[in-house]
């Protein structure tokens, strides 16, 4: 008898501290693009940091920029009944299939830096390029006192990226009246374009204080052609993304700054989303993550 | 009067462009500018000067601008590694080149339409230029290099030297020697000339050697206008070649047409370029106003004739 009363409260205990322990412990899955790539190590390490933070078990997926790969290792996670799974998708169309079965498992689903073209995704975590745009206003009109002659280069007409970087920027410089936009052009986010829109444009303007090119590859191709036209004394250019080659510009001085991304940031601000989910607090569709100004 | 016209067509629509900008912009009709416009058209002009060659076979080239590409990441990845200029360039041209024998041997021999062969290595050189580069530009070039984008020889651009000597020998190559007249034979009427006891395949294939070596070497002056070889360059080159020798009035047909108009229809593409840069066209507006000007250009032409 005493046997069986200890067996039952040995049940008992066993029953309640394992959900006790398994609410105190949920588990996130992140699915990421890429590992082979040191922006995406980085947004990996800053949601391991928070995870350890929060008490939450962090299981990361590296989908090795195949969305098949990242499709089966999502379905492991639904089987696995993670309480929230966070995705960085390898393709914001292939990802659809899968973020509908999550849902049809009742799971949560949060996207991040890429977003999804379907099915119910609670939230979004990605730079904030407006915000990028204005730092970059906010920095050209600094250092030119609020009175210059200012040229853009716009990314592919269409893609938000360029829509957002250019709506930050115009909307930064209205600060600043005394600064003047003498030139938007599109070089489609290449460098060969980014050389030969900017060719042209020296050629029409011969005033130009400062560039702003909405990406790093149109900035280092401006750069090629105001050195050639030997104009480097008269602007400087600020570029956007801080890709490898930028920054080795900033630091040799060619270029005057570029707005870098926060991978980490990313990474803890989806762990934090994850968790204000489990606990059932509200998290925004959209958060921002803020941008960075690299300067030498 | 009606023949000067009918050969003259396209060359009036140009010269009514150079004038509708020249008055729009007053940066447009300076020396600097036009040859700033040659020095831009010089890639787009010499890849269209191979794409003649391959289109007056009745045949069409869609690698040309990832053989560009690819041909621009071997240069590079040589030249950075501190191999001498000819090495790398020789590398460059020669890659070039076998790929487009490459081409011709899938289009004369294997029997596949020059389209789909030629679409296919598209791809494949794409591919293996990201593979090559694993996805990076690559930099680091000696300045005896650059020299050949940014430099100048009594103030002509170097790349419009080359542009002028890559023409002047194409012109001289289709109108005066057998090679160009069993182009235009092959072009015009491809079974006739087997039957006359010509080499279709040799003449064919060469032609898509040309235009891969071609490729190459626009992409030398690329390479060096950039200071660095860059995985995704050339990408939608084939069109813009395209359109720059069907708008020289040379017929996607085959066997009509000819080296010098495919210059002008470079010229056109490229002026067309630089005047809504110059005028500072909306991005929008840019696409719309390119095709619409392009269009007219080619109804011009046809009207003349």
């Amino acid at each position: 008898m005493r046997r069986a009363i200890l067996i039952v409260l040995a049940a008992v205990l066993v029953l309640t501290v394992v959900p006790l322990y398994g609410a105190a412990m949920p588990t996130v899955g992140l699915s990421i693009s890429t590992l082979n790539n040191p922006f995406f190590v980085d947004l990996r390490d800053g949601a391991q940091a928070a995870a350890k933070k929060l008490n939450v078990n962090l299981i990361v997926l590296d989908a090795q920029n195949d969305s098949a790969r990242e499709a089966s290792g999502i379905e492991d996670l639904i089987q696995k009944k993670v309480a929230v799974i966070a995705i960085n998708p390898t393709d914001s169309d292939a990802i659809v299939p899968t973020i509908k079965k999550i849902n049809g498992a009742k799971i949560p689903v949060v996207t991040v830096d890429r977003g999804a073209n379907g099915g119910t995704v609670l939230a979004h975590i990605a730079s904030d390029n407006v915000a990028g745009g204005v730092m970059a206003a906010q920095y050209v009109g600094k250092r030119l006192n609020g009175k210059g002659s200012v040229v853009m280069l716009e990314g592919i007409a269409g893609t938000s990226a360029a829509r957002d970087r250019g709506k930050g920027f115009k909307d930064g410089l209205k600060k600043y009246p005394g600064i003047k936009l003498v030139a938007v052009q599109t070089a489609d986010f290449d460098r060969a374009k980014g050389l030969a829109v900017m060719e042209n444009i020296l050629q029409a303007q011969k005033t130009i204080n400062a560039v702003f090119a909405q990406n790093d590859e149109m900035a280092l191709g401006a750069i090629q052609a105001i050195q050639a036209a030997k104009r480097q004394s008269q602007m400087f250019v600020v570029g956007f993304d801080a890709i490898a080659d930028a920054l080795a510009a900033v630091k040799a001085g060619t270029m005057a700054a570029t707005i870098a991304q926060q991978p980490k940031e990313m990474g803890r601000l989806a762990v934090e989303a994850a968790v204000k989910i489990i606990t059932k607090k509200a998290v925004p569709k959209f958060t921002p993550v803020p941008l960075k100004l690299v300067t030498k | 009067m009606r023949d000067i016209l009918r050969r003259f067509g396209i060359l009036f629509a140009f010269i009514l462009l150079m004038v509708v900008l020249a008055f729009l912009s007053d940066s447009f009709l300076t020396v600097n500018n036009l040859l700033n416009i040659a020095r831009q058209v010089s890639i787009n002009a010499i890849i269209a000067a191979g794409m003649t060659f391959v289109i007056l076979t009745f045949g069409i080239d869609l690698s040309v601008g990832s053989v560009l590409a690819f041909s621009g990441a071997i240069i590079a990845g040589l030249l950075s590694r501190g191999h001498p200029l000819v090495v790398g360039i020789g590398a460059g041209l020669l890659v070039g080149g076998l790929i487009g024998l490459v081409n011709g041997l899938i289009i004369t021999k294997g029997g596949v339409q020059p389209f789909i062969a030629t679409l296919g290595m598209l791809t494949i050189a794409r591919g293996a230029t990201l593979v090559y580069t694993d996805g990076r530009p690559i930099t680091g070039l000696p300045d005896a290099f650059v020299w050949l984008g940014a430099g100048e020889i009594a103030r002509i651009p170097v790349p419009v030297v080359i542009m002028t000597v890559v023409f002047a020998a194409s012109y001289v190559v289709l109108t005066q020697t057998v090679l160009g007249r069993y182009i235009y034979a092959i072009g015009g009427n491809e079974e006739a000339t087997r039957l006359s006891g010509v080499n279709v395949a040799f003449y064919k294939t060469l032609a898509y050697v040309i235009s891969g070596a071609l490729s190459a070497l626009s992409a030398v002056i690329l390479t060096a206008r950039l200071n660095s070889a860059q995985p995704t360059a050339g990408m939608g080159y084939e069109l813009d070649a395209i359109a720059a020798v069907v708008l020289g009035g040379t017929t996607l047909a085959g066997g009509e047409g000819g080296i010098a108009g495919t210059l002008l229809g470079a010229f056109i593409i490229g002026v067309l370029n630089n005047g809504l840069n110059l005028l500072n066209v909306s991005s929008f507006y840019q696409q719309v106003v390119k095709g619409v000007v392009i269009l007219l250009a080619v109804l011009l032409d046809r009207r003349l004739r």
